[in-house]
C-alpha cells in the first residue's frame, strides 16, 4: 500500500503557544482515516500544518512520497502532476459575494474525473442553486460547496475538517453520502471530527489527539467497539451523540 | 436557504446581465451614444461628456483593484499621467499619428504598472497604499525635473489632436467626433474590465478581496493574481490618461500627482466601488461639481469633500450601491 500522506514529528505554534508536540500520522491510498480528539486538542492545527497554512516549525510532510516541507500552500493544494490535496476547512469559508458557480470556477482547472458537470451530479442541490450567492446558502449547502470546491482540484487526498458541524442529522447524512462516493472513487480522506461515533462508523483507521500529541492509533472498528475508551478519549460529545 | 433570500438573486457585485439588467444597460448605452445631442439641450456641452468618460475610465481601471481585488492604490495618477505623457510626447517628438500616440500612452503607463506590480503587491493594507504613493510621486518628480523633454512644471505643450487615419480616409477630431473617439476607447476599456471580472480570473480576484489565504489552499497563486489585476488596472487607467492628453491638448505633472490619485479613489467610493458602473456615476458627479460648483465658489472641492464624508458615513456602498439596493428591496 502506497502512503499518500506521511507527517512526521510535526511541531506547530500559534505565536508562543506550542500547539502540536511531534504529531506523526499517515494515510494510505484509498484509505479513510479519522483524527479524533477534544476541542482544542490540535486537530484543526494538524490539518493546517499539513497545508502549511500554519507552517510547522519542526517535522516533515511527505505527500505521494514527495517531501513537500516548505512548499507554499497553493503548490501543496495543486500537487506536482499526480493530484493535489483538497482541503475543506472548518466553517466552510466560502467566497460569500460570489455565486455557487463562480465559487466553483475559482480553483484552476485540473485534469481528472471531477469537473463542474460531475460535481453537479454529485450534489444536485448545488446545481439547483448555481446562481445563488454562496453567502445565502444553508449550512449544509455551504458544506457541500466547500467539498465540491476542493474536489475540483481532483485531489487524491481530501482533508475534511468537521463536516458535520452545525448541521441537522438529515443533512449530515446527505453530506456523508457524498463523502462515501468520493471514497468509492478512490479518494483517500483524512477526516477530523468531534462526533466520534459518526467518524468511527465511516473510517478504516483512527488517531486520537490529546493536548497536541497522538495518544492512540488503531483500526476504527476496534476503537468503536470500546465505548468506554471512546468516551474517555474523544470527549463528551461522543457519548451524547451515542 | 429561505424564500426571502430567493427573492433577491441580483448579483451584488453587479457583474452579470440577466433580464432587466440588459434593458438598463441598453438605456445607458443609448444615453452615451446620444450624449452630444442631448447635452446641449440640458444646458451643458459635449466636452463635459468627454471629460466624464475620461475620469470614469480612469476610476473604473482603479476600481478593478480597489473594489474587486481589494487593493487601495493611492498612486494611480502615475499610470494616468504616464498615459498622458506617452501620448503627448509621441505626438510632439515622433509624428502626427493618433493610433501610435494612443498606443504609446497605453504602453508607457501599462508597462510601468506591470513592472512595478510585483514590488507593490508584496505589501498589504496601509503599506500597500504607501508604496503606491511613493512610486506615483517618483514619476511626478521625473516629469518636473526633466525640464527640456517634458516641459517641467509648466507641463507638456506643443502637440494637438491630429486627424485620425481610418481606412475610409482621415477624420478631423473636432469636438463631437472626438467624443465618439473617446467613447470607442472607453467601450474597449470597459469591455476588457467586464470580461476579466466575469472570467474565473475575476472571480478569483473577488476571492482575494474576501480572503487571500482561502485562495491558496484552492491552488491559486495569490501574488500572481494580484499582479495581473494591478497590471490590467494600470493599462486601463493609462488609456484614460492618453484620452485626457488628447482632450486638453496638454498634460502637466499634476496629472501624475498623488492628489489626482486621491480624486480617483473618491470617485470610486462616491459612486460605489462594489459596483461595476459605480465609478462612472462617481466620475459624472465629480466632473459636474468641478464644472458647476467651481463657477459658484472656488472652494468647490469642499462640496465634493462633504459629499464624500456623507457617503462614507451613511451609504458605505456608494450612491449606485444604494440605488441597486433600493431596486432589489
Amino acid at each position: 500500500m502506497t502512503l499518500l500522506l506521511e507527517a512526521e514529528g510535526i511541531e506547530a505554534y500559534y505565536g508562543k503557544s506550542h500547539i502540536l508536540h511531534g504529531v506523526s500520522l499517515s494515510v494510505a491510498e484509498g484509505e479513510v482515516v479519522t483524527l479524533l480528539g477534544r476541542n482544542g486538542a490540535g486537530k484543526t492545527t494538524t490539518l493546517r500544518a499539513i497545508m502549511r497554512l500554519t507552517p510547522p516549525r519542526e517535522g516533515r510532510v511527505r505527500i505521494f512520497g514527495q517531501d513537500v516541507t516548505g512548499w507554499p500552500t497553493h503548490r501543496i493544494a495543486r500537487g506536482s502532476g499526480n493530484g493535489g490535496v483538497g482541503y475543506v476547512p472548518e466553517g466552510r469559508h466560502m467566497f460569500r459575494h460570489l455565486t455557487v458557480e463562480e465559487n466553483l470556477r475559482v480553483p484552476p482547472p485540473t485534469p481528472g474525473q471531477w469537473s463542474l458537470a460531475t460535481i453537479f451530479s454529485l450534489f444536485p442541490r448545488l446545481a439547483e442553486r448555481r446562481t445563488s450567492k454562496a453567502g445565502r446558502l444553508s449550512g449544509g449547502e455551504q458544506e457541500m460547496l466547500a467539498i465540491a470546491r476542493a474536489l475540483l482540484l481532483n485531489p487524491r487526498l481530501l482533508l475534511l475538517d468537521e463536516p458535520s458541524q452545525g448541521l441537522a442529522p438529515v443533512i449530515v447524512e446527505e453530506v456523508m453520502q457524498a463523502v462515501r462516493r468520493m471514497r468509492s472513487e478512490g479518494t483517500a480522506i483524512l477526516l477530523v471530527e468531534q462526533n466520534a461515533i459518526l467518524a468511527l462508523a465511516f473510517a478504516d483507521r483512527a488517531y486520537v489527539l490529546s493536548d497536541g500529541a497522538i495518544i492512540h492509533e488503531g483500526p476504527a472498528a476496534e476503537l468503536a467497539a470500546d465505548s468506554e475508551k471512546v468516551k474517555s478519549l474523544a470527549g463528551a460529545r461522543a457519548s451524547r451523540a451515542a | 436557504m429561505s424564500v426571502e433570500t430567493e427573492a433577491r438573486p441580483r448579483s451584488r457585485a453587479g457583474l452579470a446581465l440577466p433580464g432587466d439588467e440588459k434593458l438598463r444597460f441598453a438605456i445607458f448605452a443609448v444615453l452615451l451614444l446620444a450624449a452630444p445631442f442631448w447635452l446641449p439641450l440640458v444646458g451643458s456641452y459635449t466636452d463635459l461628456g468627454t471629460r466624464v468618460l475620461v475620469y470614469a475610465l480612469a476610476a473604473m481601471g482603479l476600481n478593478l483593484l480597489l473594489g474587486f481585488t481589494g487593493g487601495l492604490s493611492f498612486g494611480h495618477a502615475a499610470y494616468f499621467g504616464l498615459g498622458a505623457y506617452g501620448t503627448g510626447l509621441m505626438l510632439r517628438y515622433v509624428g502626427p499619428n493618433m493610433w501610435l500616440a494612443v498606443l504609446a500612452g497605453v504602453l508607457l503607463g501599462g508597462v510601468a504598472a506591470t513592472l512595478l506590480g510585483p514590488l507593490v503587491m508584496k505589501r498589504r493594507g496601509i503599506y500597500f497604499a504607501m508604496i503606491t504613493i511613493a512610486f506615483g510621486q517618483m514619476f511626478y518628480f521625473i516629469a518636473v525635473r526633466w525640464n527640456n523633454f517634458t516641459g517641467g512644471e509648466d507641463g507638456l505643450t506643443g502637440f494637438q489632436r491630429e486627424p485620425l487615419a481610418l481606412p475610409g480616409g482621415a477624420i478631423h477630431l473636432t469636438t463631437v467626433p472626438f467624443y465618439y473617439f473617446v467613447l470607442a476607447f472607453f467601450a474597449v476599456g470597459a469591455f476588457v474590465l467586464w470580461w476579466v471580472l466575469n472570467s474565473p480570473l475575476g472571480h478569483a480576484m473577488v476571492g482575494a478581496r474576501e480572503n487571500a489565504r482561502r485562495l491558496e489552499f484552492l491552488g491559486v497563486r495569490v501574488e500572481r493574481l494580484t499582479w495581473i489585476a494591478f497590471a490590467i488596472s494600470g493599462f486601463v487607467t493609462a488609456l484614460a490618461g492618453s484620452m485626457s492628453a488628447l482632450l486638453n491638448n496638454f498634460t502637466s505633472p499634476l496629472d501624475l500627482y498623488w492628489q489626482l490619485s486621491g480624486y480617483f479613489v473618491i470617485i470610486c467610493v462616491l459612486g460605489g466601488m462594489r459596483n461595476f458602473w459605480g465609478p462612472f456615476l462617481g466620475a459624472a458627479i465629480y466632473v459636474l461639481m468641478q464644472d458647476y460648483a467651481s463657477s459658484v465658489t472656488k472652494n468647490w472641492l469642499s462640496v465634493i469633500g462633504l459629499m464624500f464624508i456623507l457617503v462614507v458615513l451613511f451609504f458605505p456602498r456608494g450612491l449606485l450601491g444604494v440605488l441597486a439596493r433600493r431596486r432589489s428591496a
